[in-house]
């Protein structure tokens, strides 16, 4: 599975998400500049945390316009598999691929902790490998990641099983205690109406090896890979 | 040309945290009289266009795409001719 790592300017989860690709997955993976036009050749686009044109403006505001998210959108029409982290979550919110958008922490503190979260949909392709209500410890790292949605957009996340991940405790209950930002209903993450498209402000990609405190983070880039390998047609051997 | 100014506010649904804590550093002050406050935005943008009606329609545009996330922000504009 070919993966395309979008860096921006002030991108800087880039290495982390392409080291556990590279080295815990063995996938191929190529850091792909803003400024880049074709994608044609991947399989999926990952768009990783960070300060992306230092948060002017807005979180993922100014991103959304770079060239290269022309491209990205076009992946994600085409139903190949987008997953924004953290800042590229920010930026799918305002790019318009995904509903809803990410706010100032309720508390306004930046917080690096780690959190539970409790898989709600595991008939997505970023989640397929997890147990219906599993509970994943993978941390976060964010100012910004107080999901919001108008009560209109939320019935619909909830109808259409969009929502991939909410903070939970360790027992898979829904509390306040347990909300590190204020997400609306401890949102963690969502999908588009396809489900090709993730975004969560939890980064995976730091909780893959077990020296780092957390494996959890693997039953999401599993799925993803497992699934796009259960879409290639059987190669004949000859 | 004209000078754009810009207001951008959040919509009266959505929360403002950081508005709430400006009022908490009110009171704390001792400006007891406050009772609300919202944080929002104000942007100045120079617009080289001789026509109000084309100004207007390129600073709603500008606004609508970037400086505002419509989903949870309103924006009003000003537009002054200038030298």
């Amino acid at each position: 599975m070919r993966f395309a790592v979008i860096v921006f300017p002030g991108t800087w989860s880039d290495k982390d998400c392409g080291d556990v690709l590279t080295n815990v997955f063995h996938q191929e993976v190529d850091y792909v500049w803003h400024k880049e036009t074709d994608l044609s050749s991947y399989d999926c686009a990952i768009l990783p945390g960070g300060f992306s044109y230092g948060d002017y403006l807005r979180a993922g505001a100014i991103a959304r316009f770079s060239p290269v998210m022309e491209q990205v959108t076009q992946m994600a029409n085409d139903g190949r598999l987008v997953i924004g982290i953290c800042n590229g979550f920010q930026i799918l919110c305002e790019s318009g691929l995904l509903p809803g958008v990410l706010t100032r922490n309720a508390h306004l503190q930046y917080r690096c902790q780690w959190t539970q979260l409790r898989v709600e949909n595991t008939r997505l392709p970023f989640t397929n490998n997890c147990e219906q209500d599993q509970i994943l410890k993978i941390p976060i790292s964010h100012g910004e990641g107080n999901y919001f949605a108008p009560p209109d957009i939320l019935d619909r996340l909830n109808r259409n099983g969009q929502i991939a991940f909410r903070y939970s405790n360790a027992s898979g209950n829904i509390t306040d205690e347990d909300n590190p930002n204020g997400s609306l209903d401890n949102i963690a993450g969502i999908v588009n109406e396809n489900g090709n498209v993730l975004g969560m402000m939890p980064h995976p990609e730091r909780s893959c090896e077990a020296n780092l405190g957390s494996i959890d983070g693997s039953f999401i880039f599993e799925s993803m890979i497992d699934s796009y390998l259960a879409q290639q047609p059987a190669k004949l051997s000859t | 040309m004209f000078l754009a100014k810009v207001y951008v506010t959040l919509k009266p649904l959505v929360n403002d945290p950081q508005g709430i804590a400006i009022l908490g550093g009110l009171h704390n002050m001792g400006y007891k009289s406050v009772e609300g406050v919202r944080a929002g935005k104000y942007l100045e943008l120079h617009i080289n266009e001789t026509d109000k009606a084309k100004a207007e329609k390129v600073v709603t545009e500008m606004a609508q795409k970037l400086l505002a996330n419509v989903v949870i922000e309103d924006f009003r504009f000003e537009l002054d001719p200038i030298q």
